[in-house]
């Protein structure tokens, strides 16, 4: 289509219109269009539908209305605080878990490990290739009662102290928080891992021989130089965790009981049995509200903004 | 005396290390021992006798089997989606200056931000507003939702790290813009695009919550394990667990040595 | 000789970028066969004037030819043109034969293996055509580079910054590396570099570019001896300016008063106006002046122009000794002396007399930044 080698120029000193490159302009808008138009209409869309939804009276029979109801946040809140709390606390802990659990090994990766490195990646990601409610179920015969596990925390006396915190009840660790919380932690650890993985191994090793050469003792090293500067995976890595675990309800059901259901379970059994749907609607959308809020303060604490 | 105990201190961390990865495979140890267990009874919680009963009937369970290749059709049909309109998004970011760019940038992380649940819930009231009739389709359409924002951030980490003196570099050897993309840009953009691919793919594969929401009373692997937890859980599924991390663990390990001796062999 | 078919012409050509002009209106012609330099800091416009022609830049006015033929609105793909990128841009996923082999098989020529073959022995990496660029060292890549370029036969053939990344002794071996090439395939090379030193040993023309804008251009020697403004005397090797104010002109020469005493300077050699009271900067190199000690000032010849002052620092260097000294109408003059002679009384403090050929000085516009075009802050050897 384009016009053979010796098309002659405009000479007048305006910038020549070269056919392609005026065209090349719209290309981006091209290869935009089809993904944002699908995230617009089936992500974006639904959450004003899940606003309007929120905010609407009637029943599954007769149909409902937008009236404005905004009293359903209010009693949405005042009947499930508790699951609330719990979402918040669960993943907190999850999240605390995930990282005192996944600092260590993510450690070990980047600078112990050696030749190993490569294989212990690999064991860290292929768990995820079992589905993680196959994995989940598994806990229930890990944390069985009577079992190895709860045998040996009974003789340490760890369910005393988790009893006397309220996280078990008795003899048992299944269908309590604390079995909750393990799955939860469980489950995302690769979230944390991973990324603080990633952060530690930008870590150039001859930093900490400088630290070391410069007087710190390698407690002080750490605290100095490693921990700061892997900053950037701490902050996603827990951004990572708490998200999915404050919204999940697959631990609460499989691993607890009726004390332990979390804001997600209420939504799940709101609109998939009762279809109590702006009950539904409204806690999800509060619940988006508090993480949305809770990771923008978080991120200007924490004060990284390359996440994307 | 002092010897061990230093010995201790400097090993701490590999120690630490060890154990969580022990915790993070231990789930996987009891399934695959599991795997080969014979319940008395419904559920495969607790150790009665050995045997390979489920191992020589894998399909053996009604209807497993056909959630398994159900999830199998929509994870390859989301991965495609998400891999191409992901590729496509990645592109323009890095690659073009255009106006809204901050808006783009936060509709491609929202969905990376947000509970599953929330998007599960919302989506559903946008079905059930238009009255969309729930199934394979409208699971497909939520898988590649997700699945997109992780394809874009895994092409667009690699697409920036490229010398964007290359393309110009294939243009100045008389490559024109098709040519430029299918010889120079596309094969080094490629480790990428397998990534973000391969991430999408076990996403969409393992999804539960969203799917549960919008598949109706279609049954997927993930619901049918669901379903199994409440009703009985047969040893098959054990099975298809264990299968599946041995397949994984085994590919990737292949795929580790024929890197090491391609990588031997040119240098 | 009357070949015009590797010329490149330039003319009007400029480029902006939003409000940020980076090239001004240029006009440019580099001859057939010729090796030409465009040198300047980094941020003068010089790789956007190269990447103009290539095509890689849209320039906002003026036309690119090359011979006769207008390229202006030709994308880089259909201009007989290649370009040695900085950092050489080899395609990692392809290998040396490949890479070499990548502008013949994209315009579609089949039996490319002679070709190929050919030009790895003229860089001599024919050993390493199975190898990934990255399993070679950066002089071998830089080969590479240009052997990939070269195998097209362009008419001129663009060199980025092509040694910037190698150290400093291979440096100087490809650069002689270059020049033969050059020779050798009469090819027009047009080479951009921040390295004077690189661009007086290889160029048959050097441009001197800053802000955008040409600054002079010509012969290296013509350029080094004859500067025409501050900036081109101190980015090319180290230059002395005076402060002087014009007193007379008698025939050739123009005659300056500096302080209280007398400079003379070739009329030729002066790109200031000459009018009696006008403000001149006289400029000279260091290697050009002769030190004495104060004790034998009756001793240098007449005609010389001459100056006082008092050694402020010496350093020895082997091969010549460079004194900086302190002058009433000039701050830290350098001086270079070769160490044939030495004379131990040229310790700092001593007061000594400077003196030079007349015809070695050249007068320049005193409006100038005397310090225009020293790099403040030495980037490498």
């Amino acid at each position: 289509m384009t016009a053979p080698v010796q098309a002659p120029a405009p000479t007048d000193g305006a910038p020549p219109p070269a056919g392609p490159r005026r065209r090349g302009r719209l290309v981006p808008y091209w290869l935009l269009l089809p993904g944002l138009l699908w995230l617009l209409v089936f992500f974006a869309l639904p959450l004003v539908y899940q606003a309007s939804t929120s905010v609407q009276t009637g029943s599954l029979e007769e149909g409902y209305e937008v009236t404005w109801h905004v009293a359903t946040y209010g009693e949405a809140l005042g009947d499930y605080w508790p699951q609330f709390l719990r979402s918040v606390l669960y993943a907190g802990a999850a999240t605390a878990g995930c990282l005192l659990l996944g600092y260590p090994l993510a450690y070990l990766i980047a600078f112990r490990a050696g030749r190993w490195r490569n294989l212990i990646l690999v064991l860290v990601i292929a768990p995820f290739f079992t589905s993680f409610l196959i994995r989940t179920l598994a806990w229930k015969t890990i944390l069985a009662d009577g079992g190895p596990v709860v045998g040996a925390l009974n003789a340490l006396h760890v369910l005393d102290v988790t009893n006397w915190l309220g996280a078990t009840d008795g003899d048992r660790v299944l269908a309590t928080p604390l079995a909750v919380v393990c799955g939860l932690t469980y489950n995302f650890l690769p979230f944390m891992v991973l990324p603080l993985y990633t952060s530690l191994e930008r870590i150039d090793p001859r930093l900490h021989e400088a630290a070391g050469d410069l007087y710190a003792r390698p407690s002080t090293t750490f605290r100095k130089v490693t921990f700061p500067l892997s900053m950037p995976g701490v902050v996603s890595g827990t951004l990572l965790t708490f998200i999915p675990a404050a919204g999940d309800y697959v631990n609460a059901d499989l691993l607890g009981s009726t004390d332990t259901r979390m804001v997600g379970n209420v939504i799940q059994t709101q609109f998939l049995r009762i279809l109590d749907y702006p009950t539904a609607a409204a806690l999800s959308f509060l619940l988006m509200a508090a993480i949305l809020l809770m990771v923008t303060f978080y991120i200007r604490k924490a004060g990284t903004e390359d996440l994307v | 005396m002092r010897t061990p105990f230093r010995w201790l201190r400097r090993n701490l961390v590999v120690i630490a290390g060890l154990l969580t990865l022990a915790y993070l495979l231990l789930p996987n140890v009891v399934v695959t021992v599991f795997s080969f267990n014979k319940p008395k009874g419904r559920f495969n919680y607790s150790w009665q006798e050995f045997s390979t009963e489920a191992w020589q009937d894998p399909c053996g369970v009604a209807d497993m089997c056909g959630s398994l290749s159900l999830s199998l059709r929509i994870a390859f049909w989301a991965t495609l989606g998400a891999t191409v309109l992901g590729t496509m998004i990645a592109f323009a970011l890095v690659r073009y200056r255009f106006r809204a760019r901050g808006a783009v940038n936060a509709l491609i992380f929202l969905p990376m931000a947000m509970p599953e649940v929330v998007m599960a819930a919302s989506l559903l009231t946008l079905f059930l507003n238009m009255g969309a009739q729930l199934g394979f389709w409208t699971v497909l359409i939520a898988h590649i939702m997700f699945c997109l924002s992780f394809v874009v951030t895994a092409v667009k980490a690699r697409v920036m790290s490229m010398d964007p003196r290359l393309e110009q570099a294939a243009q100045d050897l008389y490559a024109g813009p098709v040519q430029t993309f299918l010889r120079v840009t596309l094969p080094i953009a490629a480790p990428g695009i397998a990534a973000g691919a391969l991430l999408a793919f076990a996403l969409s594969f393992d999804d539960f919550i969203i799917t549960n929401f919008n598949a109706g009373s279609t049954v997927t692997f993930p619901m049918f394990v669901w379903g199994s937890a409440q009703r009985g859980t047969p040893v098959q599924i054990n099975v298809i667990g264990t299968a599946m991390f041995l397949v994984a663990v085994v590919l990737v390990l292949a795929g580790m040595l024929v890197g090491r001796r391609r990588n031997r062999k040119s240098t | 000789m009357t070949d015009t078919s590797g010329d490149v012409r330039l003319t009007g050509i400029s480029k902006r970028y939003g409000s940020f002009t980076a090239v001004h209106p240029l006009d440019l012609t580099v001859p057939q066969g010729s090796f030409y330099a465009l040198l300047g800091a980094s941020g003068c416009g010089k790789t956007t004037t190269l990447r103009m022609i290539a095509g890689l830049e849209e320039p906002s006015t003026g036309t690119v030819c090359l011979g006769e033929q207008d390229v202006t609105a030709l994308p880089p793909y259909k201009r007989p043109v290649n370009t040695v990128f900085q950092s050489y841009a080899l395609f990692p996923h392809l290998d040396i034969f490949e890479n070499v082999a990548f502008g013949l098989r994209r315009r579609g020529i089949k039996s490319v293996k002679k070709q190929v073959g050919e030009m790895l022995d003229l860089v001599q990496l024919g050993e390493q055509a199975r190898k990934k660029p990255h399993q070679l060292s950066g002089g071998q890549q830089q080969r590479v580079a240009v052997a990939r370029a070269l195998i097209n036969h362009p008419k001129v053939l663009l060199l980025d910054e092509p040694l910037g990344a190698l150290d400093l002794k291979l440096r100087r071996q490809m650069q002689l590396e270059l020049k033969r090439i050059q020779t050798e395939v009469g090819i027009t090379f047009v080479h951009v570099t921040h390295d004077q030193e690189e661009a007086m040993t290889m160029a048959d023309t050097v441009a001197v570019m800053n802000g955008g804008r040409v600054e002079q251009q010509g012969a290296p020697a013509e350029l080094y001896e004859n500067p025409r403004t501050t900036f081109v005397a101190n980015f090319l090797g180290t230059s002395n300016f005076i402060a002087a104010e014009v007193h007379s002109v008698s025939g050739d020469d123009v005659v300056l008063t500096a302080g209280d005493g007398k400079l003379v300077l070739p009329r030729n050699r002066c790109a200031a106006a000459t009018g009696p009271g006008g403000k001149v900067l006289a400029g000279v190199r260091p290697e050009k002046i002769s030190l004495a000690h104060a004790d034998d000032a009756g001793t240098v010849p007449d005609g010389r122009n001459r100056l006082t002052g008092r050694i402020a620092a010496a350093s020895f260097l082997g091969v010549s000794t460079q004194y900086v000294i302190d002058s009433p109408v000039c701050a830290a003059f350098e001086v270079y002396a070769q160490n044939v002679e030495r004379d131990p009384r040229l310790t700092p403090g001593a007061e000594v007399v400077l003196h030079w050929n007349p015809a070695h000085t050249f007068g320049l516009d005193a409006g100038q930044d005397v310090e225009a075009g020293i790099e403040k802050v030495e980037e490498d050897a």
